[in-house]
């Protein structure tokens, strides 16, 4: 079902851009980690006003090593795979206190988890919160594996990609099967916003943050986040390797307002997945027919992405 | 005054308290037989006679989790549930009670799975005794009512900030139809003012709930908790105390009754024990030498109150309403065996695991066990009552 929203929001420019990160240097995450960078960049585009739930995960060991943290915003961690449901309750609660007059101003709620809080265990959660219609963003930042744990395999993870629950051998090519489409099974709720976004794309993720708060409802962004460590990457080539995502097609940017499927960005002349997969050691047992696949595979993803956006854009109507 | 009387079925005397102590949000998913409060709960809501958020999760791990979430924000919370429901929010019951949430839940005990009944014994909450939450039981529809408003006044207490469960029996206490005295709204404001947390979620004063416990910290923490869960046991005897002056009914954290001083008592927690108060009544007019102590505080497990409770004492007769498969008898049983260890006057310690899965315990049948312990025939350890044979 398509519903035409308009979404009133500042928009961020190279000159306007928010300088103040709610989470403090000092953290420990890995040199170069996509995480933190996405969700530091969530945070300077969020501002104040926020209340965060964090699930389980390398976010919430390198924040909050007690007595010590890194936010400056207020932050709860529960458990795994209950984030969307915790932040359910805030959300829930924050409105009862709001309309009661107990608070002056509805703060905006963000959860953060990562792709195996996401994809795999807590699904139910983030589905039932989807469903139910919280006013909420919900951060999905997707490193493609259980980093935290030691680089397992999660259903997020991209055929090909060795893991240390889905590794390549003499039988094997490491994780066999394809990487489940997270942003698609959001906007199957029909929730009024849902957005891919990548943080070497700093300022369409940051518009991207305020989009999702503007819009009344859930909002979901699914955020690319290079792990230099579970990938096998130099930290320094973090960036540059969520770059090649995006204009090899293999981490289209789109977003999908009211149902409606808006690509952001479409290289002009797209790179062969080969650039994004040589750097990586995760995919280094591939061989050409392997690469061969994976573009196929990227191409056909494109093209179906493409139809959609056709499909549901108001320009064929 | 006269306060009026009504005939009403006990989930829904709980709702209505919940209802009388302006429970702000309540996050709840459908099991049987705790569904009458929560589908009541919702009716209020739906119109407008609760000031409240009704969360209608996707299962009991979320009920729990957004449970925890609208506490931390600030607001009053409840919510309710039976079972596996219980046994599925097992992982976030720690947590609330960690991050010193003042939830309140009720417990419809029900058995746990399997083989799958929806029929009541203690077997749901006795697999939650070491979660950390007060945990309270009530034998019928006035107490669930009082206790359900007490249990906030104690949950949100600064000295205390825990999350309380208030047990009640599955179907023998929560659908049977009984009278009960409502106090009016203005009492209910008067004993229970508007909760006021210690700390919440808030922009303007930011704060980090639930960091990693490093191993320098972690048994402090655990420490902390726990001592605030022993701390608790004074304070839920003043708000006792308070219900008591407020609305009229008298409790204390352990109970007695039958002849004074008598040599055997039977030991019981939740709704049986109104049957077995019966059959101890007979007893007595029959000059048995019987009486019985009615555990009303679970946990914190109030050991002086019940050690006075039971002085002179020679036997004790647990009614056990669950297993501890593998250990030497039922929970109930091995918490008095380890109060009594090494004490000199010690009571005997005979242990009836009964009425398991729903299985019916008539007046008649505690008797029985009464007649068996006297003539020493009730293993000392423990007997799962109409299945190992006692006969004489």
């Amino acid at each position: 079902m398509l519903t035409d929203i308009a979404i009133d929001y500042e928009k961020i420019t190279a000159k306007n851009l928010p300088k103040e990160c709610m989470i403090s240097s000092g953290h420990r995450a890995c040199q170069g980690c996509g995480e933190i960078l996405a969700m530091g960049m969530v945070t300077k585009a969020a501002g104040r006003d926020i209340v965060v739930a964090n699930a389980t995960g390398c976010m919430e060991i390198v924040t909050s090593p007690y007595p010590q943290t890194a936010w400056k915003l207020p932050w709860m961690h529960v458990a795994f795979e209950n984030t969307a449901a915790v932040g359910s309750g805030i959300e829930a609660g924050l409105k009862v206190l709001h309309r009661q007059g107990k608070i002056k101003k509805k703060p905006h709620v963000i959860c953060f988890a990562g792709d195996g809080a996401t994809a795999d265990i807590g699904l139910q959660a983030l589905s039932g919160a989807l469903e139910r219609g919280h006013d909420m963003l919900y951060v999905c930042l997707d490193n493609e594996a259980y980093m935290n744990t030691g680089i397992q395999r999660s259903s997020s993870t991209p055929w090909g990609a060795t893991t240390t629950t889905s590794p390549a051998g003499r039988q094997s090519k490491g994780q066999h099967t394809q990487k489940k489409n997270l942003p698609l099974i959001a906007a199957a709720h029909g929730i009024p916003y849902v957005a891919t976004a990548s943080p070497a794309f700093h300022l369409d993720l940051m518009n991207k943050v305020r989009k999702a708060l503007a819009v009344d409802g859930p909002a979901y962004l699914h955020v690319y986040a290079p792990c230099p460590t579970g990938w096998g990457l130099a930290g320094a080539k973090s960036v540059e390797i969520a770059r090649l995502a995006v204009n090899t097609k293999v981490f289209p940017l789109y977003e999908v307002i009211g149902g409606r499927f808006v690509i952001s960005r479409k290289p002009a002349k797209p790179l062969p997945v080969l650039d994004y997969l040589k750097p990586q050691r995760r995919f280094r047992h591939l061989g050409e027919n392997d690469v061969a696949a994976i573009q196929r595979s990227v191409d056909a993803a494109w093209d179906y992405l493409e139809r959609l956006a056709k499909a549901t854009g108001k320009d064929e109507e | 005054m006269l306060k009026k009387r009504v005939g009403i079925e006990v989930s829904l005397a709980v709702a209505e308290a919940v209802k009388l102590a302006r429970a702000q949000v309540v996050s709840a998913y459908p099991i049987t037989p705790q569904t009458h409060i929560v589908e009541e709960l919702s009716t209020y809501v739906a119109n407008g006679e609760l000031d409240a958020e009704f969360i209608p999760v996707e299962s009991e791990h979320s009920a729990m989790s957004a449970a925890v979430g609208a506490s931390a924000a600030g607001a009053r919370v409840y919510t309710a549930t039976s079972s596996q429901g219980l046994a599925l929010m097992h992982e976030i019951l720690f947590i609330a009670s960690a991050q010193r949430l003042p939830i309140v839940m009720t417990v419809a005990n029900r058995s746990l799975s399997g083989p799958i009944s929806i029929w009541n014994d203690h077997s749901d909450i006795m697999s939650e005794r070491d979660i950390g939450w007060v945990q309270l039981f009530v034998e019928d529809g006035q107490e669930a009512t009082e206790l359900t408003i007490a249990a906030f006044k104690i949950a949100e207490d600064h000295r205390v900030l825990l999350p309380v469960a208030v047990n009640m029996d599955g179907f023998i206490l929560t659908h049977m139809i009984e009278p009960v005295v409502f106090p009016e709204q203005a009492a209910v404001d008067a004993f229970l003012p508007p909760y006021s947390p210690a700390m919440r979620l808030d922009p303007a004063k930011p704060v980090t709930m639930g960091p990693v416990g490093v191993p320098e910290v972690y048994m402090e923490a655990k420490k902390q908790c726990e001592q605030a869960l022993l701390d608790s046991k004074a304070v839920v005897k003043e708000v006792l105390g308070e219900v008591n002056t407020a609305f009229g009914r008298k409790y204390d954290l352990v109970e007695t009754n039958g002849r004074k001083k008598a040599k055997t008592l039977f030991v019981t927690m939740g709704s049986l024990g109104e049957s077995v108060w019966s059959a101890v009544d007979g007893l007595n007019e029959d000059g048995e030498d019987v009486g019985q102590v009615r555990i009303r505080l679970w946990r914190p497990f109030p050991v002086k109150e019940f050690k006075k409770a039971c002085k002179g004492a020679k036997r004790l007769i647990v009614i056990d309403r669950a297993m501890s498969p593998g250990s030497i008898c039922g929970p109930v049983a091995q918490e008095l065996k380890n109060i009594y260890y090494g004490d000199k006057d010690a009571p005997e310690i005979v242990d009836v695991v009964a009425g398991l899965g729903g299985r019916d315990v008539p007046v008649a049948d505690f008797r029985e066990m009464y007649r068996l312990a006297k003539k020493g025939k009730l293993d000392k350890t423990y007997t799962l009552w109409g299945v190992d044979s006692n006969a004489d």
